[in-house]
């Protein structure tokens, strides 16, 4: 049973990786990555690690798309115009180091894993592995973790920096638009088709907002 | 006839097919946001590979790795994000190939 | 128990056909069942807004109006559809139905009752509905962004921003109750409860929790994504038809959902007095008391501004939640050490 559930969450990922690179509009980009990340918390689900397929779904689906959609939205964005000779030929020069890159894999799994040893049969249904993820994780790698919480936070203050802009030395955004026209509205065009409005944030006076 | 649990090669197909197309990516596309996701494919390829060692050794050290890989990943886009979206405001554009201030 | 009849085909003795088969027939039950308490559940929010604001509320269609949640049903059904021209269409089917599935999935964790009246109890219960929950934001950005409209978009931005605040402090309210209980699966928390429910060593999360519960299903006075007032109706202005029908369905979904595990974590799920057969009963008079609450506070209070949203979500109920697990986790510690 589980075999045939993982090729199934394994065709899902990979279509779903595929359409991440190949299709057009961002936010169908980015649908198309949650549902890859879904895929991925089954396939942990099954190679019974429950606790990751639940994080996977909650950190990743949950609060890195919603950001990634949030900002695609936030700047508007249509679909992407590519074109141009530099373009094809990187492209086409990115397509073949992609299958150099499968080639070598593929040449690996043929050498060594042919067939590969069966992974030890499933324990008998445990309490689960949240525990013994949380006793590792306090002991022997208490200080990694603590690393981390300081990379958050190290992050966090790092966004708000970065969001906020400068406030003091060089005059902040309002004084810009001469230079750059805003959004296609200060232009006097039509907002783009595309996508909707833009937001009533971003509209004449430029005032930096947390994202 | 299928096997009754789910090989350790399988698993380390998938992730090496995901972390490619992840590759592919990177170099066909030029916007920053889909660049970036595709960055997201790769690390969570490396991601499964951990998972599915972990299950083939039969311990948990390989999950952990994840979890931190997963807090790691979530500082970065936030921080990437944050970057792209002021370079939005700069320069009208999240194309990366029109972003060449350095460019003499 | 069908297992030991002997006349079933060999393909059904198989125990993980049964137990897929088992689930489905429970699914099916909890779906249909849902279904009803949704439609009932909006017949009794028009009859008690009615009673609130002095009037009687529907009473026209069947004995005290019964049969009204029939009428608009069919009604929504035969209601003529409207795509926007410049929607993405691909994007604007899929918003409705995103809406009602995460909340959906969430009841296959909930206990309704003692042994078999859960369809699966996994270790990691909590998790899945912390999951589906922050999946329930996409329904309501991606109908925002797709319909192409402004007050739709700004709806849906709305929303994304009110959801992600508050699932924080949300999350971190229950990780109370689970210091308490020691395990993420409702079972156990549920039995953890046994003698003492939850509510009596947690009264302040479970007030967080209802709070948080209120924003997440952008309920008044949290419906700032549809508020009437400034936004149209917020994300599903461009909707209508059974489209419209399923946001609203999901809405009450979600409620019902978020009340089941409120019961489960903090009103002690299906204990009771009496025989275990009970739990069951037990568990819908709590279930019916928490949706009465829901109801309550939407014809009390008026709206937030949005700031002070804001102000409430990272500002009050975070921190608060953030010193509940350092004390509740300090009090284990005292109790276990002494």
């Amino acid at each position: 049973m589980a075999p045939v559930l993982f090729v199934g969450f394994a065709l899902l990922l990979v279509l779903s990786s595929v359409m991440v690179i190949l299709h057009k509009n961002p936010v169908t980009s980015a649908l198309f990555l949650v549902s890859a990340f879904c895929s991925l918390a089954g396939i942990y689900l099954l190679l019974h690690a429950e606790f990751l397929g639940m994080v996977q779904v909650i950190v990743y689906a949950g609060a890195i798309m919603v950001l990634f959609l949030f900002v695609i939205m936030y700047l508007n964005l249509g679909r992407d115009v590519e074109g141009g000779l530099a373009l094809a030929l990187r492209r086409g020069f990115g397509y073949l180091v992609g299958l150099g890159l499968l080639g070598i894999a593929l040449t690996w799994f043929a050498r060594g894993w042919s067939a590969g040893p069966a992974a030890p049969p499933p324990e008998s249904p445990a309490p689960g592995n949240t525990q013994a993820i949380g006793m590792l994780l306090y002991s022997r790698y208490l200080f990694p973790f603590e690393i981390t919480s300081v990379v958050l936070l190290v992050a966090m203050v790092g966004v708000i920096v970065i969001a906020r802009g400068r406030r003091g030395g060089i005059p902040e955004a309002p004084d810009m638009p001469e230079a750059i026209p805003d959004t296609p509205a200060d232009r006097g065009e039509a907002p783009p088709a595309t996508g909707a409005a833009p937001p009533a944030a971003a509209a004449p006076k430029r005032s930096v907002e947390g994202s | 006839m299928l096997p009754a649990s789910i090989p350790l090669s399988w698993a380390l197909a998938v992730s090496a097919v995901v972390f490619v197309i992840g590759v592919v990516g990177v170099l066909v596309r030029r916007n920053a946001l889909v660049i970036f996701m595709s960055v997201e494919l790769m690390l969570n390829a490396g991601n499964l590979a951990f998972v599915a060692f972990a299950r083939h050794m039969q311990s948990l050290d390989g999950q952990i790795f994840v979890f931190f890989v997963m807090t790691v990943a979530a500082a970065e886009v936030a921080v990437g994000l944050a970057i792209i979206v002021n370079m939005f405001r700069l320069r009208e554009t999240v194309f990366v190939d029109e972003i060449n201030l350095l460019k003499g | 128990m069908i297992a030991h009849l002997a006349a079933l085909p060999g393909v059904l003795r198989d125990p993980t056909v049964q137990f897929a088969l088992w689930a489905f027939v429970k699914i099916f039950i909890i779906l249909n069942v849902m279904l009803g308490i949704v439609s009932y559940m909006i017949y009794a929010e028009r009859k008690i807004a009615g009673h609130m604001q002095a009037r009687v509320g529907p009473n026209r269609v069947g004995p005290f109006g019964l049969l009204q949640p029939i009428a608009d049903v069919l009604k929504l059904f035969f209601k003529e559809e409207f795509i926007p021209d410049e929607a993405n269409k691909v994007v604007y089917h899929i918003a409705p139905m995103l809406a009602v599935i995460p909340a959906l999935v969430t009841f296959s964790v909930i206990p309704f009752g003692p042994g078999a009246l859960t369809v699966t109890d996994v270790n990691v219960g909590l998790l899945v509905f912390l999951a589906m929950s922050s999946l329930g934001v996409y329904a309501i950005t991606l109908a925002g962004w797709s319909s192409n409209n402004k007050y739709a978009l700004l709806g849906g931005l709305r929303s994304s921003a009110q959801m992600i605040s508050y699932e924080l402090a949300m999350g971190l309210s229950t990780i109370g109750v689970l210091l308490i209980a020691g395990s993420l699966s409702m079972a156990d928390i549920v039995n953890a409860q046994r003698h003492v429910w939850m509510v009596v060593w947690q009264p302040h999360a479970f007030l967080l929790f209802m709070i948080c519960a209120l924003a997440e299903t952008n309920r008044a006075p949290f419906d700032l994504p549809e508020a009437e007032a400034e936004l149209v109706a917020g994300f599903h202005t461009e909707y209508s038809s059974m489209k419209f029908g399923l946001f609203f369905l999901g809405e009450f979904m979600n409620v019902i959902a978020i009340s089941c595990i409120a019961v489960t974590l903090f009103l002690g799920g299906w204990n009771g007095p009496g025989p275990a057969a009970l739990g069951i009963v037990w568990f819908l008079i709590k279930l019916a008391f928490l949706l009465f609450f829901f109801i309550w506070v939407r014809w009390t209070f008026p709206r937030l501004r949005y700031d002070q949203l804001m102000h409430l979500g990272w500002k009050v109920l975070l921190p608060i939640a953030l010193l509940n697990v350092v004390a509740t986790a300090g009090v284990l510690w005292w109790v276990g050490n002494r």
